[in-house]
């Protein structure tokens, strides 16, 4: 699987947020086998590299780090915060966020368009965070992006895949990039349904860091992406309306009469 | 026999919790900071002064409840300002699955509906439908609680030295406690600073009888009565290290939560802003570690006025016997001893 050009060997990537500690973090980490963790750039004030002590704890956990604008309710904040990013994380991939409407979290794709242009234009890599619009989509990639992350339900709402129908089309219209189901995600079959609609991979936070035990959740959420993955290529069958016996009745000995 | 001499460093709320303990166990102490006044540069000035460890248990470690649990009897019998009136916690209707999580995430509460919100709290009357009553819990005001173990201290002839810059090495006593907070870094690589802002208010429209935790998705928020018509307001929880005010974006999410939590804190006057950085390693656990006669006492996170006896006690019993295992878990917290 390439995102950018890099071949990515897990399927599951996970936030930073809202862990009880670094430490459940990084063994939360550990134990999803994920191989890329989104960052938070925004409130760590990056101007004063002040957020370098759990920077190099994130750092430390030897997986792909993926800067991120949660919070940036402008294109502009957007855009300086993907610089800060760019410069401290040495990396030109960045999880594009532009908000719209702070209780919902819904993204403001017209924001979000322009950012992503602006920044592609300047040789980032551009992984946004947008809605399952098809329209919006179409944009993005007209603006440079090469991954889309549509979301499955607003961030931290444990909902799962809101709009199935919609997730399903934005598959099949963009059969070669690379998609990943980005937020409100609560529970591993919310994960395996995602995976089992084709989708390349899963992007999550709250419903690990804040499970009861986030490491055990982080594992479940491991086995629930390799689930889905795998029957995504083993090719399930299309449900029907009537049964369909699991042993055939035709040349069964006819009884009675 | 010789008493034991110890020299503790750092008079904030876990230096003076260790000088009062390995006082109590008869140690000669000498508590020295190199502040200028009690608070000076110290996070504990910052603190919300909740002794809460069973809502805590809604965000951390199971051992901050176990330990903490004995911090509202040792502060108890140490500082009468001590109040015993446990701790409320509401959302607004929308974030009622917020309300349903904490509940099941922490325990010792019981779930209370209208009426017995307005008996315990009258001016939330009608706001809430349902709360999570923690009546064990208990809080205090930091400072005065501070200054209570400075006059604690003084009972055992002893007085905080300002003004003191020492380093741990050099200084003197056959033990020496570094409690130094975040500034003892040089000496912890592995400690970090957690960024807390926090807002007083002055609000003569409201009285609350302990503080209220109001649940959010963004901005979680408690409010701490500190009498006089006083709120403490806070906290925020930032990874990062950045020094200086309060933000503009902190001030005015904290502001804007408490006035939903109630409307009349729309017209309350601010008294203070604060921010500092709260110390702590990876685990967000306090630890005592030895490194030859120095013992470092560090990393009480968010929870200082909660933990700061536990921690205290270990490391009165650490500087009294040098084979004590210095692991920080309720099993081990030992009996008191003498020096």
């Amino acid at each position: 699987m390439l995102f950018y050009g890099v071949d990515l060997s897990s399927r599951l990537m996970l936030g930073t947020a809202r862990y009880p500690s670094p430490a459940v973090l990084a063994e939360a980490i550990k134990a999803s086998g994920a191989g890329v963790v989104t960052v938070s750039l925004r409130r760590e004030s990056g101007s004063e590299r002040a957020g370098q002590s759990f920077w190099s704890l994130v750092r430390s956990l030897g997986v792909r780090v993926l800067p991120n604008t949660a919070g940036c309710h402008s294109v502009k904040e957007a855009v300086t915060t993907a610089h800060m990013a760019r410069e401290l994380f040495d990396t030109t991939w960045i999880k594009l966020e532009v908000i719209g409407d702070s209780d919902t979290l819904h993204p403001d794709v017209f924001g979000l368009v322009e950012a992503a242009r602006i920044l592609s234009d300047d040789g980032f890599d551009v992984l946004p965070y947008t809605t399952e619009d098809l329209g919006v989509a179409d944009r993005l990639v007209e603006a440079g992006c090469r991954v889309l992350m549509p979301w499955g339900a607003p961030i931290g709402s444990a909902r799962g895949l809101n709009n199935i129908y919609g997730l399903r089309s934005l598959r099949a219209y963009f059969p070669d990039i690379p998609l990943v189901v980005d937020a409100g995600l609560g529970v591993p079959s919310h994960a395996a349904a995602a995976m089992e609609l084709g989708y390349d991979a899963v992007l999550l936070n709250t419903a690990v860091a804040e499970a009861g035990d986030p490491v055990a959740m982080a594992r479940a959420f491991a086995l629930a992406v390799e689930a889905g993955r795998a029957a995504y290529l083993a090719r399930p069958m299309e449900p029907r309306d009537m049964a369909m016996p699991s042993t055939p009745v035709i040349g069964k000995a006819a009884l009675g009469d | 026999m010789k008493r034991l001499s110890v020299t503790v460093i750092g008079a904030g709320v876990a230096g003076l919790c260790c000088a009062l303990e390995l006082a109590e166990c008869g140690a000669r102490v000498d508590l020295v900071d190199r502040g200028h006044r009690l608070g000076d540069g110290s996070c504990s000035w910052q603190a919300g002064g909740m002794l809460a460890p069973w809502c805590e248990r809604a965000t951390t470690d199971p051992a901050v409840a176990t330990l903490g649990a004995l911090a509202i009897d040792w502060w108890a019998r140490r500082f009468p300002g001590t109040v015993r009136n446990g701790s409320l916690v509401v959302a607004q209707p929308r974030d009622a699955a917020d309300l349903a999580r904490f509940a099941r995430r922490t325990e010792r509460f019981e779930v209370i509906g209208e009426e017995r919100i307005a008996e315990l709290e009258p001016d939330l009357a009608g706001r809430y439908r349902r709360a999570l009553f923690f009546a064990d819990e208990a809080h205090l005001d930091p400072r005065r609680a501070l200054a209570g173990l400075v006059n604690g201290l003084a009972r055992h002839g002893i007085a905080v030295r300002y003004g003191a810059d020492l380093s741990p090495d050099a200084a003197p006593g056959d033990v020496v406690v570094d409690c130094r907070g975040f500034a003892a870094r040089d000496a912890l690589p592995d400690l970090r600073g957690v960024r807390g802002e926090m807002v007083v208010v002055r609000c003569p429209d409201v009285a609350f009888a302990r503080p209220i935790r109001m649940l959010h998705p963004r901005i979680p928020l408690y409010v701490v009565p500190r009498g006089g018509g006083l709120f403490m307001i806070g906290a925020t929880m930032i990874e990062s290290e950045r020094r200086g005010g309060a933000s503009v974006r902190s001030t005015a999410e904290l502001l804007n939560a408490a006035f939903a939590l109630h409307p009349a804190f729309g017209e309350a006057e601010i008294v203070e802003l604060g921010a500092d950085l709260r110390p702590a390693f990876a685990d967000n656990l306090p630890q005592v570690r030895r490194e030859g006669r120095v013992l470092r006492a560090n990393g009480l996170f968010r929870h200082g006025f909660l933990l700061a006896p536990a921690l205290a006690r270990k490391v009165a019993a650490a500087a009294l016997d040098p084979t004590v295992s210095l692991e920080m878990t309720n099993a081990d917290i030992p009996e008191r001893r003498r020096a």
